[in-house]
């Protein structure tokens, strides 16, 4: 499985009902319902994707995310992940608000803007970084709203969002000691588990 | 695609006594069906075809060489086809209340002589299921890998994951919806007015006056082919284009689309009864599987143990996709193994009887996935552990 998907997959509990978000080709959903045994679904518009969900006996929905979540009830998920996706999506803040709606337990991870590489890129080139973990030209990426740890944490605060738990690796999704201690300025993704209620 | 198959269409013949969903009851039935591929050892790769409102038994193959059209499905049914014959055995029928040799409005009435005519009991979707699930008994098939329809055929689907949750491994409900909505109901009453208003409807006893309500039958099919296409779909297909006549002087006109809808009119006319096309709208009107259960598609979901695949297509405004999300919003509700999928298509409902690439790469992908039992299937984590057991040893 891909590596930053094992990270999300050690997060979900046996049994759980989840709701995967830009679920691409459903290895994270596949492994859960092999050995979680979860009631998964994904939410998708890619054709291919779909078809390599179908592939893998993954419960895939084709959904715009962008359209809303309006059809999942409150609280009618226990976790809500959504990978790699949340600096894609049209609206973050509705976004959110709308997974917390859905469960009390979600699990969120994004690409750091904020990365050494990357400011190192803009302030010795001046150009918009395109860095390993960020490979797309400004003009030709569907990632319409980076951000940093420090800021997507701030943003958490101003919404009431718990954090509930944060985990921070480099580009082989390695936990070093330097990502804790300056997680902002080492880390390349990092992976938050949030809820309703304040915990940090 | 030259068809491969060459099929005869068969007979079940039900003598008991058979319960309808509305207190009345037939003295038998018969069904006329036809197969496909072959049923293997453990009868567990059979699927089952449910047609539409106009469809019958004969959906793939030809009958001889020399017939120049194929079944109403044989693009999506056949050898490495979607729904393959290879690994599958396709079983489709003619519903009960049918015109195409199935118990109906034209077959005779015992207590009479005379064919049943308007005086052929109210027939619903549960009816339907209850008379396959005998014709499954007949061939032997106590579950079936899939139950597969469109449109009336997709509200088959669900009923039998509803009434007969054993028997169903899967269900394919394309392009349906959960219940139709009061404009659904409206097209069908307009359908059905055109032909019970027809002069030579006689209130449905034409067949023994020797006529025929060609007239009522044919607009009805000309206003249910409106709601099939979308209005995209008619300005790509005909436009403005005029077949006849000279528009700047407002002589003789007749556009494209006119004589289109008249040809598709007379041609259903001949082939399809007016007492049954009665019959069949009611069916869809009636069905409504969540009434039973205060309206709630989720609780009636609940006792279903099939996995279900939904498929709508974007143009569609008979059932369209946000009939389906119904369905699926129900399944997910009721935690049912569940894959959707709306299909990019500017044929509106039609959509689901044509080959579109993408409807067929995930019907086709989805069926390939199911485990018959006679081969390994790949999502088996036992079979894995076992093959990793293997390799360690």
């Amino acid at each position: 499985m891909r590596a930053d998907l094992s990270i999300v997959a050690q997060q979900i509990e046996s049994g759980a009902r989840v709701l995967d978000l830009g679920c691409g080709e459903g290895e994270l959903l596949a492994w859960l319902q092999d050995h979680r045994a979860v009631n998964g679904y994904g939410l998708d518009i890619d054709p291919e994707n779909i078809n390599a969900c179908i592939r893998a006996g993954v419960n895939v929905l084709e959904q715009d995310l962008n359209l809303g979540l309006s059809n999942f009830p409150d609280d009618s998920f226990d976790t809500v992940i959504m990978t790699e996706t949340i600096q894609a999506v049209a609206d973050p803040v509705v976004m959110l608000r709308e997974m917390l709606r859905i469960a009390n337990n979600c699990v969120v991870s994004f690409p750091n803007f904020a990365n050494w590489r990357c400011r190192a890129y803009l302030v010795t080139k001046g150009n918009m970084p395109i860095v390993r973990h960020l490979p797309n030209r400004w003009f030709d990426t569907p990632n319409i709203h980076l951000c940093s740890f420090r800021d997507f944490e701030e943003l958490c605060k101003e919404l009431n969002i718990g954090i509930v738990e944060r985990f921070v690796v480099d580009a082989h999704h390695q936990q070093r000691p330097m990502m804790n201690m300056f997680p902002n300025f080492f880390g390349v993704t990092a992976f938050y588990r949030l809820s309703r209620t304040t915990q940090i | 695609m030259k068809s491969q198959l060459l099929v005869t269409p068969q007979r079940f013949i039900w003598e008991d006594k058979f319960e309808l969903r509305n207190g009345e009851q037939l003295n038998g039935f018969e069904l006329v069906y036809e197969t496909y591929g072959a049923l293997n050892d453990t009868a567990t790769n059979a699927i089952l075809i449910c047609h539409a409102l106009s469809g019958n038994h004969h959906a793939a193959g030809k009958h001889s060489s020399s017939d120049t059209k194929p079944g109403w499905w044989d693009s999506a049914i056949g050898p490495d086809k979607p729904i393959d014959t290879n690994k599958f055995f396709v079983v489709s029928l003619n519903n009960l209340g049918g015109c195409h040799g199935s118990s109906g409005p034209l077959t005779l009435n015992p207590d009479t002589g005379e064919p049943y005519g308007p005086d052929f009991p109210t027939v619903t979707v549960p009816d339907w299921v209850g008379s396959q699930a005998l014709l499954a008994d007949h061939l032997g098939i106590d579950t079936f890998a899939a139950i597969i329809g469109g449109s009336l055929g997709g509200m088959q689907a669900l009923q039998w994951s509803i009434d007969f949750p054993a028997r169903v491994k899967h269900a394919c409900v394309i392009a349906a919806a959960p219940k139709l909505s009061a404009q659904n109901i409206a097209f069908n009453e307009i359908a059905r007015h055109a032909i019970t208003s027809d002069p030579e409807f006689k209130a449905g006893h034409y067949l023994a006056r020797n006529t025929n309500p060609d007239q009522g039958l044919g607009i009805a099919r000309m206003i249910g082919h409106v709601t099939y296409l979308s209005a995209h779909g008619m300005g790509t297909k005909f436009g403005r284009e005029l077949k006849s006549g000279d528009i700047m002087h407002a002589r003789d006109v007749e556009f494209q689309v006119e004589s289109y809808l008249q040809y598709q009119g007379e041609n259903f006319a001949k082939s399809f009864d007016a007492n049954t096309y009665i019959r069949m709208t009611h069916a869809l009107d009636y069905f409504d599987p969540a009434q039973d259960h205060n309206d709630d598609l989720a609780t009636t979901l609940k006792k279903a143990t099939a996995q279900f695949l939904v498929i709508s297509f974007s143009s569609d405004w008979r059932f369209s996709p946000a009939r389906s999300a119904e369905i699926v919003d129900g399944l997910v509700a009721a935690k049912k193994n569940v894959v959707s999928a709306c299909i990019e298509s500017e044929h509106g409902h039609d959509s689901f009887l044509l080959p579109i690439a993408r409807y067929f790469d995930v019907l086709g992908g989805y069926l390939a996935q199911i485990n018959t039992g006679t081969s390994s299937s790949a999502r088996n984590p036992e079979a894995d552990q076992y093959a990793e057991a293997e390799h360690a040893s």
